[in-house]
């Protein structure tokens, strides 16, 4: 009969031990690392999982010792302390014993990983090559090869969505069975482009380059998002990659040159645009770019970021100038980035025009192209 | 030595000065190291509610309690609580308390130093406050310190206010760790008493030794890194600013060579209870004593050259990442001979199970899991998938809260009787520990699982993928919080009464070291030796 005490803790562990269990088997592919997806990231879940069943073994040993002795050598049970089992042959010896057992599992891990690691860091020929730009909160893709940019934005959904956070507006596009290089670098702060299944992370750092590379083996669509805390809107910043087969792959590339042709063109005929247009326009751009720090009301964030609703930049018609150069040039020492190189000239009028009329703002004109030309 | 001697004489007639001038103008290693605990214990509620609003925000998916940067200067004060103003002023208190008395000398070396390490510690905590409303106080206050413990610029470079808020306060905490390490090295060379030679000191005071020595050598080094990240922010230098000719890496680099051996530092007193309070209950001398003092020196050596493998994804060479990680594996020497001294000094002992002791059996096997994912972690690659994920939120947290902390409370149940003269409700005891060590597994064992599967580390919001571990690890965390109001209650309790403690409170509390501090009584008169203790 056990005392009370006992049966109590026995069924505080079976509840909790059960209540874990049945919350992993809901989950029940979400507790171990992401299934890989590509060549290079097959061979590091494979390292992951030598490490993951030594440690448990070693685990298990150690647990079994520890229980051994908290049954047999108790007070209780009346054990005698054996004074002098530090003097004998094993407490002379243990000490190297231990550490020469160790250091064997040590190496065994350490070859194993050292052979993974110039896997990792192998500068083999690319097929593609990708630029990945983090800046404050979205990641910008350009195709070295082609003249392809993307541009990939949060996408938002409702917290009860089973994509919440996971998806954007934009996804990179890649073929598989490619070698595909990505160079990673940053426009403000350090970001961390992740996505565990098909891609060993590297930091993305302001004025530096990293490379990692992935082979992709399966198509379709991978998910991960930013690692290194990148401030305000770090948790809103998801990386999606669709991965599509390599005819699948030269057909999406013709369409979207044809599309970037399209709309640059578009940007730069000298046409003279009417209200309604640029105000549509301008909410679209905003919403895709400006809307994370100054919100949707335009009242961003107090002591954050500042408000554009009421503005002394944008709502005074005498300040025009100041507005269009804080958004083409950015505002040294903040968040306030330089959009002029990665926005069309009118994108810009749109979305300028769009923060004077918006939110009760009354300064009213309409910039056209034109005007951002001549501010650049 | 001698000091101990012809130092009684002219305090002894007239006892401890009464009032707030005992308290503020003190010189008595007691005394500050009592300060030093309830400032710890006032920190460790402190940063116990941080983690409280952090666990609360992240129940479930969505922004609920504030706004992001809020949620992230939460994260980065948490640590930055607990780091220095919880876990170091809690090893200093009960550095000042037991190594005077361990060694048998009547005070520390330089006691006006030691108040002043202690008085500036409250310094650094009201300017740590500080940085945390400064960004609303002020106009123009810019962001919170949503930057995390690493302070890694260009994001620090952004901040408000708060953020000088923050460097001064590292400077004031780190002044004040170098004089205490100072005092703390100086008094164990030179005021042992005769007879007791350095191989002859509790595990306790060797472990201390070499904790003050890693403080001395790589404080300094934080003081550099902030001090130029506040040249960066305000007056136009460039060391962080690529785009002025600096490097964004050098700051980490700086930071990370200050921040691992941090982590030994936060440790290795707690290595240092253990390695009193697992002999006196299994009542068998410490298995391997040389060998653990040995084995903590190498951890401490080891420990200073293996920084960057908090930096494995920075784009490091091949050559020095495999040096890194190599380094790193390696640590898993020391460590596993520490844990085989423990297992071993249980090995054929009579054990019974007070509270310290039970805390002790706890660390054992969950420090062993944080050093088994530790070895993962090492391991460059598969840390490139771990890297910034919640996987390495649980490993660090099972490495300083069993490590560490537990170390602290087995250190604060073992001592009490000795501190107070009264002895601590066992029942009590051995409730808080059981609640906090289910809580503790409760609140961190699911975390590696949503590390693994991808869940980032300091977002204040996550998709719903992760939820089911979230709300256990939060329910966990609360448990964990709550806890904490019933060690209050048994330290409070202790203090105020109950049964009178002896000299030597624990039967085997004298096996394999001096122990001098048992041989004074409970508690010990105001200067503790009178007269140098002669060991044979």
């Amino acid at each position: 009969m056990l005392p009370r005490r006992d049966k109590c803790l026995s069924a505080l562990f079976i509840t909790g031990g059960a209540w874990l269990f049945s919350s992993m088997a809901h989950a029940a592919y979400e507790y171990n690392l992401t299934p890989p997806a590509s060549t290079l990231t097959q061979e590091i879940f494979d390292l992951h999982m030598l490490t993951t069943i030594v440690g448990t073994i070693i685990m298990a040993l150690v647990t079994g010792m520890i229980i051994y002795a908290l049954i047999n050598f108790r007070h209780a049970k009346g054990a005698i302390p054996d004074q002098e089992f530090h003097n004998g042959w094993f407490g002379r010896w243990a000490w190297v014993l231990v550490p020469v057992i160790v250091l064997s599992i040590d190496l065994t891990i350490a070859s194993s990983a050292s052979s993974t690691l110039s896997s990792v860091e192998s500068h083999d020929k690319a097929d593609v090559t990708v630029k990945v730009i983090g800046s404050q909160w979205k990641w910008t893709y350009e195709y070295m090869d082609d003249d392809i940019k993307i541009v990939s934005n949060l996408k938002k959904l409702e917290p009860t969505d089973p994509l919440y956070l996971r998806d954007v507006d934009d996804p990179l596009v890649l073929p598989t069975g490619k070698r595909v290089r990505f160079l990673l670098t940053s426009s403000d702060v350090l970001h961390n482009w992740g996505i565990a299944e098909i891609v060993p992370k590297k930091i993305n750092i302001p004025g530096y380059i990293n490379e990692t590379w992935t082979n992709i083996t399966k198509e379709g669509t991978y998910r991960g998002q930013c690692y290194e805390n990148c401030g305000t809107g770090h948790a809103f910043m998801p990386a999606v990659v669709r991965a599509v087969s390599p005819t699948e792959y030269e057909q999406w590339k013709v369409t979207r040159k044809a599309q970037q042709a399209q709309s640059a063109a578009e940007a730069s005929a000298d046409k003279v645009w009417a209200k309604a247009e640029l105000m549509a326009k301008g909410e679209a751009v905003y919403t895709k770019n400006c809307l994370a720090c100054h919100q949707a009301n335009g009242q961003g964030l107090p002591g954050v970021f500042p408000a554009l609703a009421g503005s002394k930049i944008a709502n005074n018609t005498a300040a025009l100038a100041d507005h269009i150069a804080i958004v083409v040039k950015g505002k040294a020492g903040t968040a306030m980035a330089a959009w002029g190189p990665q926005l069309n000239d009118l994108d810009i009028a749109a979305v300028v025009t769009y923060e004077r009329n918006a939110w009760g703002n009354t300064a009213g004109e309409l910039v056209q192209p034109k005007d951002i030309k001549a501010a650049r | 030595m001698s000091v101990a001697t012809t130092h009684d004489h002219h305090h002894d007639h007239h006892g401890p000065p009464r009032g707030w001038q005992r308290w503020v103008y003190s010189t008595n290693h007691k005394d500050i190291g009592t300060m030093y605990l309830f400032f710890a214990l006032f920190m460790l509620f402190f940063g116990g509610a941080m983690a409280m609003y952090i666990r609360a925000e992240l129940f479930m998916p969505g922004v609920q309690l504030a706004s992001p940067d809020f949620y992230n200067n939460m994260v980065t004060d948490h640590a930055l609580v607990m780091v220095f103003g919880m876990v170091m002023p809690a090893a200093a208190g009960m550095a000042n308390w037991m190594i005077p008395m361990m060694i048998g000398a009547p005070d520390m070396a330089l006691p006006r130093l030691n108040n002043l390490s202690f008085w500036l510690l409250p310094a650094a905590a009201i300017l740590l406050m500080l940085s945390i409303v400064a960004p609303y106080i002020f106009p123009d206050g810019g962001t919170p310190v949503n930057t995390g413990w690493t302070l890694l610029p260009p994001l620090s470079v952004q901040n408000g206010i708060g953020m000088d808020f923050t460097i001064f306060a590292i400077h004031t905490l780190g002044v004040s760790s170098i004089l205490a390490s100072i005092n703390i090295v100086t008094t164990i060379l030179n005021m042992r008493a005769p007879g007791m030679t350095m191989m002859k000191m509790p595990l306790f005071v060797w472990a201390w030794f070499f904790t003050a020595l890693l403080l001395i050598a790589v404080m300094p080094v934080l003081a550099g890194a902030v001090t130029m990240l506040l040249f960066d922010r305000h007056f136009g230098t460039s060391f962080f600013d690529a785009a002025g000719g600096g490097d964004p890496i050098l700051f980490q680099h700086l930071f990370w060579f200050f921040g691992h051996p941090e982590v030994y530092v936060l440790l290795l007193p707690s290595i240092g209870v253990l390695g009193l309070v697992i002999p006196t209950f299994a009542r068998k001398p410490l298995f391997g004593y040389k060998a653990l003092v040995y084995g903590m020196g190498v951890l401490a050596a080891l420990g200073m050259v293996v920084w960057a493998h908090h930096q494995y994804t920075i784009g490091m060479s091949l050559v020095a990442t495999n040096y890194f990680m190599i380094g790193t594996i390696l640590i898993s020497i020391p460590v596993g001979l520490m844990l085989m001294n423990f297992i071993f000094t249980m090995w054929r002992g009579s054990m019974t199970f007070e509270t310290p002791m039970l805390f002790g059996i706890a660390i054992i096997l969950m420090f062993s899991f944080a050093g088994v994912t530790g070895v993962m972690l090492a391991v460059v690659p598969a840390d490139m998938q771990y890297h910034d994920t919640m996987f390495v939120v649980a490993h660090f947290h099972y490495a300083l809260i069993p490590g560490a902390v537990f170390g602290l409370y087995a250190g604060v149940f073992y001592w009490l009787p000795k501190w107070t003269g009264h002895m601590y409700n066992e029942r009590l005891g051995q409730i808080f520990f059981w609640w906090t060590t289910i809580s503790f597994n409760l609140t961190f064992f699911p975390q590696h699982f949503s590390g693994l599967a991808g869940m980032p580390r300091r977002i204040v919001d996550y998709s719903i993928q992760y939820t089911e571990f979230n709300m256990i690890s939060s329910i966990g965390g609360f448990l964990f919080g709550l806890s904490h109001l019933l060690f209050l209650y048994i330290i409070i309790q202790t203090i105020r009464g109950g049964a009178k403690a002896p000299a030597k409170p624990w039967e085997g509390s004298q096996i394999g070291t001096p122990g001098l501090e048992w041989t004074l009584p409970s508690p010990p008169p105001f200067h503790s030796f009178t007269e140098a203790p002669v060991i044979k």
